[in-house]
């Protein structure tokens, strides 16, 4: 128990202390070269802000992350459907696949203003489509590959036992497909927090996130504005972490969970 | 005779797309209850393929394939053969016993009855506390044990093998045909096995079929009447020499090359086939 205490150490401590480090040239170099707070406000205050305006900033987090964990799920279930979907059937895929693979190229962000359009201004529902095309795309690729790049011997096996189409799919094309699925999980927690921010700054309802955050700036309330980013990452990164951990909960067999040496 | 062959192929022929390659070319062949049929031959012969016509892994493009006296097709549905692989072909997210167990969940065993099976059949291929680990926690030979168990589980009358052991080292495929031995006089069943290597059809079959290169034809048929039980000794005895010549004499017949025919000690391995 010691000695596993002492490895975990050991394996963070040095990112701890690169993070302190961090910040401690931060609030120096802040203090030190008189940096202006429109510029980069100094850690101290982003961090006072935080405690002062906690009830406001995290409302509008909240409300901004549940934009983008709509718009997640909805983009990851379409993408996986539409993915299991063209790996069943080989016409949908030479007639699918390219376009998919080319749409990964396209900046959707762009595509936000037009979304308001229609989906409403105010509503959730801009911003949640936004997350959710942004999320659809590398969803659906990652998925694709993972469900075709079974071993044909796994397949020929299953066959010799005249297992159906659905059993198949079910015991091993999605198992195998795990690694890629989580992939594509992955990048679209990423995805869907720029996509619900991003939305919600071509215009949202009061209390959104983006909304917010180009308010205080506009009436320069840098603190404030750096606060919300500051929250926005944490969001996003714990977002990202808890699709890590259900990972290697689903995942607890894979050679690269174990840690293992590959084949 | 064909009454009470479990396979038995009349004219079996199969090309590979409009006025392609030819890959199999008129095969006959019967295999009764009981024997251990090896196929033998170069590279690209077919005998992979033929396997799996057998197996309705492959759609012959002409000719018949009885299995168990009723289609091909209709045995597999009826699951009447287990098939090994080169590759163990093992899932990583099942345990060892799960993987076993794996035709027994098709089947609709229940789980009382599946558990037991596993146990005797961890024990059959000497696998025993084995049972929970990941199958990349073990060897490779220990692997293609699990892959055997696994074709074993639901005691198909018949057992079709593709090259199982060839990307195994020496030692260990020795142990493992000796292994193979054992549990096919124990189990009773028929058994196509195809491979590369000379002296492993010598030793394990009742029958070498020597194929030519493509078109796959069957070049000959060498009856190996070496004594059963057969153990290391065999290896050693005169009987089995002379049956080595003969199988690579009837191969160089069937039109090998002579460049990818270096024998070694009774030994020949005739090249690697990429899978």
């Amino acid at each position: 128990m010691r000695s596993r205490l002492r490895r975990a150490a050991r394996e963070w401590l040095p990112a701890a202390l690169v993070f302190v480090a961090g910040i401690a040239i931060w609030e120096g170099a802040v203090r030190g070269f008189g940096i202006e707070n429109f510029l980069l406000p100094a850690p101290w205050d982003i961090i006072g802000t935080l405690v002062d305006d906690w009830g406001e900033l995290s409302s509008a987090a909240f409300f901004t992350f549940r934009e983008a964990l709509a718009g997640f799920v909805i983009g990851c279930s379409a993408g996986f459907l539409v993915a299991a979907a063209i790996a069943r059937f080989r016409l949908l895929r030479t007639a699918i696949m390219p376009y998919a693979i080319a749409a990964g190229a396209i900046p959707i962000i762009a595509f936000a203003p037009i979304t308001n359009n229609w989906f409403g201004v105010t509503g959730m529902s801009s911003k949640i489509a936004i997350a959710a095309i942004l999320c659809f795309f590398p969803m659906l690729v990652n998925t694709m590959k993972g469900l075709t790049s079974v071993p044909a011997s796994s397949i020929e096996l299953m066959r010799s036992y005249a297992a159906s189409e659905l059993t198949i799919f079910r015991r091993v094309r999605v198992p195998t497909s795990l690694p890629y699925v989580f992939a594509g999980l992955k990048v679209g927690t990423v995805l869907a927090m720029i996509g619900a921010i991003v939305g919600d700054y071509f215009g949202g309802s009061p209390g959104a996130l983006g909304v917010e955050i180009r308010r205080w700036v506009g009436i320069f309330a840098f603190d404030q504005a750096w606060a919300g980013i500051v929250l926005a990452s944490a969001l996003g990164i714990v977002f990202y972490g808890s699709v890590a951990v259900a990972e290697r909960l689903a995942m607890g067999w894979h050679p690269s969970v174990r840690g293992a040496r590959p084949e | 005779m064909s009454e009470q062959a479990v396979v038995s192929l009349r004219n079996v022929t199969k090309s590979f797309g409009a006025g392609g390659v030819t890959e199999l070319q008129s095969i006959d062949l019967d295999v009764r209850p009981g024997e251990f049929v090896s196929l033998i031959g170069p590279s690209g012969c077919g005998k992979s393929t033929l396997l799996r016509v057998v197996g309705d892994l492959v759609e012959p493009s002409s000719g018949e394939v009885i299995v168990n006296g009723k289609s091909a097709r209709q045995a597999r549905r009826d699951r009447d053969y287990g098939i090994v692989f080169q590759d163990a072909v093992l899932y990583d997210w099942r345990t060892v016993e799960k993987n076993i167990a794996l035709p027994l969940e098709l089947l609709g065993w229940d789980k009382g009855r599946q558990t037991e099976r596993v146990r005797e059949l961890l024990e059959l291929v000497e696998l025993q506390g084995f049972g929970s680990h990941r199958p990349w926690q073990l060897s490779g030979g220990m692997q293609q044990r699990v892959s055997i168990a696994r074709a074993l589980s639901f005691a198909p009358a018949l057992l079709l093998m593709d090259e199982p052991f060839g990307a195994l080292d020496e030692m260990t495929r020795e142990r493992l045909n000796s292994e193979l031995l054992r549990i096919w006089q124990a189990s009773g069943s028929t058994v196509i096995f195809v491979t590369h290597s000379i002296s492993e059809a010598v030793f394990l079959s009742t029958r070498t079929v020597v194929m030519s290169r493509r078109p796959g034809r069957i070049a000959a048929i060498v009856d190996v009447d070496l004594a059963q039980p057969r153990n290391a000794d065999t290896r050693e005895e005169p009987r089995f020499f002379e049956l080595v010549t003969e199988v690579r004499d009837r191969l160089r017949e069937g039109g090998l090359d002579e460049e990818s025919t270096a024998p070694g000690e009774g030994e020949l391995v005739v090249s690697e086939e990429t899978p």
